[in-house]
């Protein structure tokens, strides 16, 4: 496998991009592995390749239902930050900030890794308290936080609804080290990384059962026929309640569907990520210079990757009320993702109650930003068989013990959080 | 969308409701301990197929209706009052 530089894109080019190769083998899945990743998404191929780079351990296999990176991987709005509250969140989220920050070069691949700043923006004085609180719980941490009055906002996106009536702009808490990645970059990525290390990618071959003998896990039955193993992972939010099952597990968790926009190419009008704080709307420019926003979950379980009209046109809404000028654009791309909705919000990266399986889900609307990170943590969970510090609290037990990261103070209602 | 049979009104808009989740779960007797009272509040069966859910008709008579819904073709077999026990189709 050669590696990836400007010279040998230069001598390639020359030679009209021929004689490429593929990134990443495609290996028959072979009897036996120290370690199965269920799900090549993101976080399944992270988990595999921090696997091998971190732990060395290489005889693992990533098995995936269809081909790689085409399930919720690429179905999200490519943010990536760590702008969040609670200590336990935010410890997490910097650290996969921190790895973002050097991925390119750890891969050897162009994620398109892009620190263009996140702006939450606020339209009350209640809002802004609550703003300046969650900077200064990410400034407490050493996270980079900046609370910014109306003139700067201005200053930055000027293109906003500064005097609406119902929700004028007063300012915004902005992280500049926030930004966005080329999300199916990153899967490929992190597969070709992987791959490069030992790790069997095996494509089209869908988990049909979890065979387990006396309380331990000791393999899993395929579409491809069985295979076994020391230690399964399940990497497969939006379905982890379904592959769960087949374990015996019923968690806290709903899927939900989250749908996503992109609109028309357009020169340049929004050089950051902006949300709004009056309505679940956030957007963001592509390099292709299309708008690509998302809004809130439509509400209901769903496993069905399609919403419906209401929140197409409540999402709209929110974006014409925050920035008028998107009124005549035209979308032309519109898709649904299957959330993992816990009961608060935040994650599980855990051992479960099954010796030898481990859970990694419940991403709820923030599983992209969070793929280097969730990989890191669960491969050193499966390798020590224990969690690292920064996932311990991420847990199945915290619901049952009260010891609930509810970000939002919603309470037990996934379509809320 | 969604079109929901309300027994009270008729057939009315998804945008008449709000979601009010899994209407399985029942609430444990008040000394059934920690682990019942943690799967009535925390866990779901969460099943791709068919789904008997609440949907209370907040825009129109405020009742809660019982909707038995498939979650991956969104196709309702039935709707009922709180009360009524309705069939789940096959798969």
């Amino acid at each position: 496998m050669t590696r990836y530089s400007a010279f040998g894109l230069l001598t390639k080019a020359l030679g009209g991009h021929a004689g490429w190769g593929r990134a990443w083998r495609d290996p028959a899945p072979k009897p036996s592995y120290d370690v199965i990743i269920i799900g090549g998404g993101g976080h399944g191929l992270a988990s595999a390749y921090y696997l091998a780079k971190e732990h060395g351990i290489t005889n693992v296999a990533v098995l995936e239902k269809g081909p790689i990176g085409l399930g919720n991987t690429g179905r999200n709005t490519t943010i990536v930050r760590s702008n969040y509250l609670l200590p336990e969140n935010n410890h997490f989220y910097e650290w996969s900030l921190k790895l973002w920050e050097g991925l390119e070069q750890d891969l050897n691949f162009n994620v398109m890794m892009s620190q263009r700043g996140v702006l939450n923006l606020f339209h009350s004085d209640a809002q802004k308290h609550a703003a300046a609180r969650r900077g200064n719980s990410m400034r407490l941490i050493g996270v980079d936080a900046e609370l910014l009055d109306r003139e700067q906002v201005r200053a930055m996106v000027p293109l906003l609804d500064f005097d609406n009536a119902r929700f004028p702009v007063m300012g915004g808490l902005l992280q500049r080290r926030g930004g966005t990645a080329r999300h199916d970059a990153v899967a490929w990525g992190f597969a070709r990384a992987a791959d490069r290390l030992g790790v069997d990618i095996i494509q089209h071959c869908e988990v049909t059962g979890i065979r387990r003998e006396g309380g331990r896990v000791t393999g899993v039955e395929t579409t491809r026929g069985p295979i076994a193993a020391g230690k399964v992972g399940m990497a497969v939010a939006g379905n982890t309640s379904r592959v769960a099952a087949m374990a015996g597990l019923r968690l806290p968790i709903e899927s939900h569907v989250l749908q996503a926009f992109v609109t028309e190419g357009l020169k340049p009008l929004v050089d950051t990520v902006v949300t709004f704080g009056a309505g679940h709307f956030y957007i963001s420019q592509s390099d292709k210079g299309g708008l690509v926003f998302g809004g809130d979950l439509d509400g209901y379980n769903s496993y069905a990757q399609r919403g419906t009209l209401q929140m197409v046109e409540h999402v709209f809404a929110a974006g014409v009320s925050m920035m008028p000028c998107l009124s005549r654009l035209r979308v032309l791309r519109q898709w649904g993702g299957v959330m993992d909705m816990t009961m608060d919000g935040s994650p599980l990266i855990c051992r479960t109650p099954v010796e030898g399986l481990y859970l990694n889900g419940g991403w709820c609307y923030g599983g992209f930003k969070a793929t280097p990170g969730s990989g890191w943590c669960f491969a050193h969970t499966i390798a020590k068989d224990e969690p690292h510090r920064l996932n311990a609290s991420m847990t199945i037990e915290r619901f049952r013990d009260g010891r609930l990261m509810d970000e939002r103070g919603v309470g037990p209602w996934p379509w809320a959080q | 969308m969604h079109r929901i049979d309300c027994p009270w009104c008729g057939p009315r808009d998804e945008a008449e409701f709000a979601y009010r989740g899994d209407a399985t779960v029942r609430r444990p007797a008040h000394d059934a301990g920690i682990d019942a009272f943690y799967d009535y509040v925390y866990t779901r069966a969460n099943p791709r197929g068919w789904h008997t859910e609440w949907w209370h008709h907040a825009g129109g008579c405020r009742q809660f209706v019982k909707v038995v819904r498939h979650t991956m073709t969104h196709e309702i077999a039935g709707t009922g009052k709180a009360g009524d026990s309705l069939p789940v189709p096959a798969e």
